[in-house]
């Protein structure tokens, strides 16, 4: 008898991603989808998808969904919270939607301490719009609306979201993970699960930071892509957890 | 019949209170009433006003902008409203707070010592229904009978116990009117 | 039944309660603010959830989760707080979510002021916010018609899986009028939403509320399927009020609180002779216009009177469609029309004047 020793979550659908090669979106969307699948989730949860790249999240994950205008995952997550207190509410959110546009949203969600997990991908730029500047890109980055690269004068710097997030006391967990490589996703799923777990309980608003790649927008190879965030984004973003409860410990 | 009152002084002094508290006894006799405040930046601390209409027929706007009665608790308001009411229309103004006399001839206008009287009356804070009181002697608009149903519905039932007092200013008020009245 | 004086802005909130809503979101603004007040302090009483939001953005965004989970839902804002939540209202419309939206108007554009004001009619009943569409919109024109108004809202609302908008103005917010209250209230029966996204529960498949259509020709299809609905809406949901019409030569009209400035200006007029009548639309969009174009038929000449500038008036004219001509008197910027000056208009206009 064959022995399954892997399978796709029951959590995703059977629909093929869009994203491009070598988008880490994939990963994280799976490690999302295992992780309701190991916490037996899949029929309690409702996710929230934003506007940018993963604007078809709710294609793909097998879950009750919410497809958001931009910037507003984290108050539509609320009103859903809001009415069903027991059901398991996550929002999957860029750095355009949540750290640009979506900048009050996420912040007066986490100080009002909803009890929702937030996945935050951070690639440092806009994908779907055509690889544009966000507030995350690094000083220095070339996008499409930063030719020259990055100026602090013109721009300013990046913002670190999670740590500005974690001096919230409202927000009760708060990581910052990468895929870039196994050991690092399999931190990153652990954290994912730490998230979930603390809504489960009741502690209030959880997010992960998971540091994600553009080759397209990049304007490198999926290889080089890997390469490029260890190098320069986990300098600028370093990784670890900035704020957790106590009781998870 | 229709009247149209506005009751203007400062914030704190009970105008909008008083307004409702007229307003309530219109609806308990079966009137059609309208209350509206001033509202916004202004009743904060500043002035605060209410119109106040009873009428027979259905109310069109609750804007008083041409009362017939005029109350009025501070010095400003009587600068502000005097030219709007009505001619041949009442004023009534607390003397006790206001020491500037109306200008216009073709109005009827009483002066009450309101807080005077109500420190007589042991209470302070009755000096809005003695003017109450002379408005309902001298208008009619409505009965002593529905203010007095009106304040058990308007006070919470712990402040009950202020009624007979109140009731006292209410009788004060039309007293001091009738005496107008004889006079006149 | 009991009878209490009751602010206009509270009558919303209690008309809400008692239509079944036990989930509002909202942020201050004047001249609504009594209603989040009134809120406040009742939601926890039955049950429910008031939660103040950081911005009216953030509003209709919670309103369009309760929503899309299935729930009775409201917000409410004045003018400046509304042109903020068209993108969410656009949205709602795009998924067919039910909820009810409250514009309590005040004077603009921009900050404008407090004042009372009907400037939004345009902005409530074209759309408002981007792509076709179009909303309910309920103009009660006192106390008494907002509660049982709130009751209708949430019917239409779930009855069509639309967003409904209830306008009223500064002074409908700000009045106190007497309103019969039904002691005992029994919830109204809400129909299944099947559709709504709140956990599979045992469901294979999963709901997605969305308003994503990629593909040009399923996101046509889509805006086939609400003007559909909208036809249907148009033929049975239509509400108006007629006063002293059959006879009229003059046909006032107007909504909210200027309907029933023109309606005592009506009762004026016809105590000095003048035939005057009265068309009070009810439902700003479905507008009522087939009573317009009917009344057309023996009145000489219409006067929309508003607190804007003009632009119901605009329907109205549509309505009568050239037969007759249709004048505006109106007050903007939170100044409210006086009833001895429509008066006056009216008389110029039956004395020939223009």
């Amino acid at each position: 008898m064959a022995k399954v020793i892997f399978k796709r979550p029951d959590s995703l659908t059977d629909k093929q991603f869009h994203y491009c090669p070598g988008c880490t979106h994939g990963i994280i969307h799976r490690l999302v989808a295992e992780v309701i699948d190991e916490m037996g989730l899949q029929d309690d949860t409702v996710g929230v998808c934003p506007v940018g790249c993963s604007v078809f999240a709710y294609d793909y994950f097998n879950v009750d969904m919410f497809q958001a205008s931009h910037g507003r995952a984290p108050a539509v997550a609320t009103g859903i919270k809001r009415c069903l207190p027991e059901r398991t509410v996550f929002t999957y959110q860029g750095d355009g939607d949540l750290a640009s546009i979506g900048t009050a949203e996420i912040v007066h969600a986490a100080a009002r301490s909803e009890k929702i997990t937030t996945i935050f991908v951070n690639n440092a730029v806009y994908g779907m719009t055509g690889g544009q500047m966000a507030p995350t890109t690094l000083p220095g980055q070339k996008t499409t609306t930063s030719p020259r690269g990055r100026e602090k004068e013109l721009n300013g710097l990046p913002v670190r979201v999670s740590e500005m997030l974690a001096t919230l006391d409202g927000a009760v967990y708060v990581a910052r993970v990468s895929v870039h490589d196994p050991k690092h996703i399999v931190q990153a799923k652990k954290a994912i699960r730490k998230a979930f777990e603390i809504q489960k309980a009741g502690l209030g608003f959880a997010l992960v930071e998971v540091l994600s790649t553009c080759p397209t927008n990049w304007g490198l190879s999926p290889k080089e892509s890997i390469k490029w965030l260890a190098e320069n984004m986990i300098p600028y973003y370093p990784l670890g957890v900035f704020k957790e409860p106590a009781e998870v410990k | 019949m229709l009247q149209e009152v506005l009751i203007a002084g400062f914030g704190g002094q009970g105008v909008l209170s008083t307004g409702q508290l007229l307003a309530y006894a219109g609806m308990i006799e079966n009137k059609q009433v309208a209350w509206i405040p001033s509202y916004g930046p202004e009743m904060r601390g500043g002035t605060a006003n209410c119109g106040i209409t009873i009428s027979d027929e259905p109310i069109s706007s609750p804007l008083v902008t041409e009362p017939t009665t005029l109350i009025v608790m501070n010095r400003p308001s009587l600068d502000k409203f005097e030219k709007s009411v009505v001619p041949g229309g009442l004023i009534l103004i607390n003397s006790s707070l206001v020491d500037q006399k109306v200008t216009r001839q073709d109005l009827q206008v009483l002066e009450i010592p309101a807080n005077r009287i109500a420190e007589e009356l042991g209470n302070t804070k009755v000096a809005n229904n003695i003017i109450l009181g002379v408005l309902i002697e001298l208008t009619g608009i409505v009965s002593l009978e529905a203010v007095v149903e009106s304040l058990k519905k308007v006070l919470p039932a712990r402040r009950h116990n202020l009624i007979p007092v109140n009731q006292q200013a209410l009788e004060k008020g039309m007293q001091l009117a009738k005496e107008f009245k004889n006079k006149q | 039944m009991s009878k209490v004086l009751m602010k206009g802005n509270e009558a919303i909130g209690e008309g809400a309660i008692r239509a079944g809503c036990r989930h509002f979101f909202g942020y201050p603004i004047t001249p609504q603010s009594e209603l989040p007040h009134y809120l406040a302090k009742r939601m926890p009483e039955v049950g429910g959830v008031f939660l103040q939001a950081e911005s009216e953005t953030s509003s209709i965004n919670m309103v369009y989760g309760a929503a899309g989970a299935g729930f009775r839902t409201m917000t409410s804002s004045s003018s400046p707080g509304l042109s903020l939540m068209q993108e969410g209202i656009s949205y709602l419309v795009g998924a067919e979510l039910p909820c009810v939206v409250v514009n309590v108007m005040r004077g603009g554009p921009g900050l404008g002021n407090i004042a009372p004001a009907q400037g939004d009619y345009f902005q409530a009943v074209k759309g408002g916010g981007h792509g076709d569409y179009k909303l309910v919109v309920l103009a009660p024109a006192s106390v008494q018609e907002i509660i049982d108004m709130m009751q209708v809202a949430f019917d239409l609302a779930d009855q069509y899986r639309t967003p409904v908008m209830l306008v009223g103005d500064g002074i409908l917010g700000q009045m106190m009028e007497p309103v019969e209250l039904a002691d005992e209230v029994t919830l109204p029966e809400v129909p299944a939403k099947p559709w709504a996204a709140s956990g599979l529960k045992g469901r294979k498949k999963p709901n997605i509320v969305n308003s994503l259509y990629i593909v040009p020709e399923d996101c046509e299809e889509l805006n086939q399927r609400l003007f559909a609905k909208y036809d249907v809406i148009a033929a049975q949901e239509t509400r108006w009020e007629e006063y002293r019409l059959e006879d009229a030569e003059i046909v006032l009209t107007g909504f909210g609180t200027a309907a029933r400035i023109a309606k005592s200006v009506v009762d004026k007029a016809r105590s000095e002779g003048i035939k005057a009548g009265l068309i009070r639309p009810i439902t700003l969009w479905p507008f009522p216009s087939e009573v317009y174009a009917k009344a057309a038929a023996h009145a000489n000449k219409f006067l929309c009177v508003e607190m804007s500038m003009g632009q119901m008036v605009e329907d109205v004219r549509l309505a009568v469609n050239g037969k007759k001509p249709v004048h505006f008197y109106g007050r903007s910027g939170g100044m409210v029309p006086l009833a001895k000056d429509v008066l006056a208009e009216v008389k110029k206009l039956m004395a020939g004047g223009e």
